[in-house]
């Protein structure tokens, strides 16, 4: 009898204790989403509608915000750029990585360990904090209010951390495999374009994750270096719109929905990769 | 007899890789520096000239525009200790730190705990956990300012419980400004710790707590004894950059108070950007970065010599 009790009665706290934590899980869900449904609604909504009565759904609903942004040419203009730029800093930082990596993970010279910890220490430099010699150099070099400004710089403070994953991945690759390929005549270049390189799809795709959420997200060096409005990218139309129209919430609020759905649509479609990509990328 | 039959194929093997290190010894020069050279060649533009430059720069009186000639030794240096304002921001850097050691990573772990366990709809809850890390710092401090507004979500969702009287001004208050920055940042990167704690719990094989619970230990004990210290590596990890990321803030608190109201949220590096970029002491701000650099050095350095030296190796070793 009394067993029977404490089996029911254990079984009934865990049903209680599984209960509680579904509450937790829920009660964090919804303060992750309401701020997101926040501003997707929000856009639907006048400012006044904001003002008044910013929970529930938005009544009567306004496209106006989202269709005013979605037909103007400076908008695009910046999904544009936003996008030309992420392109090539990945195309820059793909083949400079993996060429470097190659050399440092496959053959012995002298320097190889100075060259390589040179790489690692740029992992402690941001480019927040090199900003400002950052934007004197490109100021020599004639590069503000270029994308180029940004994509190079970009790239370059990519360049560590895709070495850091690369070198290790290049080095499980059996040595048997480009052995056999150098005996069957393939040069340096040949072995790594047709061995190295399809091998270490994984590991490329992380880096070109890494470097493309990176650089669509990217801040401080586009603010800087990109001043002219025509040359402005994504995250700093967001940022002008947000102190342009201080009081006018709505626009505020729909501009930046606009700009976290080509973000939030890549993450839905590629979830599990990107989700490896970014933390792969932080324990290597 | 047997013995020189059984020295021939050594001799051979010892000839063969001979001839072929040689080999390799003559051309493979050409080869490492025609496939470190675009790597180098860009790493050494953009990362070491600028950030060698800085050190130069910070030992000037500069306004980036004229020629490099107020030479002033290490008065920069001397000026931002003794800077109020500087110190009142690396103390906010490390009231992030502490915060995000005591309560953020503690959370992210609570989480990977939870949806460790075999739940309905668990992947669900980790993709979105994880969401707001690959939204950019600027959609993320837009919106929260929003939120944060007086009479914004926050007052309006508390006025609507009944709970008005907890409204408060949460950016522009500057008591309580840092704290609700701190909620942004967690806000934005738990899910990440989370994940690489999740990652670290697939690791533990499931025998071990199972054992321990057939030997009647409880959740507590199980945790304390077996799962802790299994996932510590990972930990360490989170714990380290968790510090680096704290000590480097900027683009959100740039966004969302910009370093307000009266400093209340500056950190190191809104402070370096704000004395070079609004008010051109290119040369004070330079020692500036040169000091966050010091202090990321020397944080990584002594991490990884006396915490993560057991987890990692090859990265960062000097």
């Amino acid at each position: 009898m009394t067993s029977i009790t404490s089996v029911r009665s254990h079984r009934a706290r865990r049903r209680l204790n599984q209960a509680l934590l579904y509450l937790v899980a829920v009660v964090v869900l919804a303060i992750i989403v309401i701020p997101l449904a926040y501003a997707v609604l929000g856009g639907f909504r006048t400012s006044s509608q904001l003002a008044a009565d910013p929970v529930g759904l938005p009544d009567p609903w306004v496209f106006t915000n989202y269709t005013s942004q979605l037909t103007n040419p400076s908008f695009w203009g910046q999904v544009w750029r936003s996008f030309f730029i992420a392109a090539v800093t990945t195309l820059l930082v793909l083949p400079a990585a993996s060429l470097a990596s190659y050399v440092i993970a496959r053959y012995r010279f002298r320097g190889k360990e100075a060259i390589y910890t040179l790489f690692t220490m740029g992992l402690l430099f941001p480019i927040a904090v090199a900003v400002l010699p950052l934007f004197i150099t490109l100021r020599q070099a004639d590069l503000l209010n270029n994308p180029l400004g940004v994509a190079f710089p970009q790239a370059a403070f990519s360049l560590p951390l895709a070495i850091v994953i690369l070198r290790p991945f290049f080095q499980s690759i059996p040595r048997d495999l480009t052995d056999a390929a150098v005996l069957d005549g393939c040069g340096p270049l040949r072995t790594y374009w047709s061995i190295m390189l399809p091998l270490s799809r994984p590991a490329l795709a992380t880096i070109a994750i890494l470097t493309v959420v990176t650089s669509w997200n990217a801040f401080i060096l586009p603010l800087l270096v990109l001043t002219e409005p025509d040359q402005w990218t994504l995250p700093i139309g967001v940022n002008n719109v947000s102190a342009q129209f201080v009081t006018d919430y709505a626009v505020v609020l729909a501009y930046t929905t606009l700009a976290m759905i080509p973000a939030l649509a890549f993450y839905f479609m590629a979830q599990r990769q990107i989700v490896n990509g970014l933390t792969a990328g932080a324990v290597k | 007899m047997d013995n020189s039959l059984k020295d021939t194929p050594q001799v051979e093997v010892a000839r063969f890789s001979k001839r072929r290190s040689i080999r390799s010894d003559v051309t493979s020069w050409p080869v490492i520096i025609g496939f470190l050279f675009p790597a180098l060649l860009l790493y050494a533009l953009f990362v070491i000239y600028p950030v060698s430059q800085s050190i130069r720069y910070s030992f000037y009186d500069w306004n980036g525009l004229e020629p490099l000639t107020q030479w002033v030794g290490l008065e920069n240096f001397a000026n931002a200790f003794s800077d109020p304002l500087f110190l009142e921001a690396i103390k906010h850097n490390l009231i992030i730190i502490v915060l995000s050691l005591s309560l953020q990573i503690p959370f992210a772990l609570a989480m990977a705990l939870l949806l460790n366990r075999n739940f309905m709809g668990r992947g669900i809850f980790r993709v979105m956990f994880f969401a707001p890390y690959i939204l950019s710092d600027v959609v993320t401090g837009v919106v929260w300012r929003q939120i944060y507004r007086p009479n914004g979500l926050l007052d309006q969702i508390l006025a609507s419980i009944g709970a008005g009287g907890l409204s408060h001004e949460w950016l522009a208050n500057p008591e309580i400004a840092l704290y609700s920055l701190f909620f942004v940042i967690s806000w934005r990167f738990f899910g990440f710790h989370m994940v690489l704690m999740l990652a670290g719990l697939q690791l533990i094989p499931t025998d071990l707590e199972e054992a321990a619970a057939v030997d009647g230990a409880t959740f507590w004990q199980s945790l304390r004894h077996i799962t802790l210290p299994l996932l510590g590596p990972t930990i360490r990890v989170s714990v380290f950059l968790s510090i680096i990321g704290a000590l480097q803030l900027f683009d959100l608190v740039w966004v969302t108070t910009k370093g307000g109201p009266v400093n209340s949220t500056a950190t190191m590096a809104t402070y370096l950007v704000d004395w070079g970029f609004r008010r051109s002491q290119f040369g004070y701000a330079s020692a500036v970065s040169v000091i966050v650099f010091g202090l990321s050095l020397v944080v990584a350095l002594l991490y990884q010599r006396f915490v993560l030296s057991r987890d990692l190796e090859g990265a960062l070793t000097l």
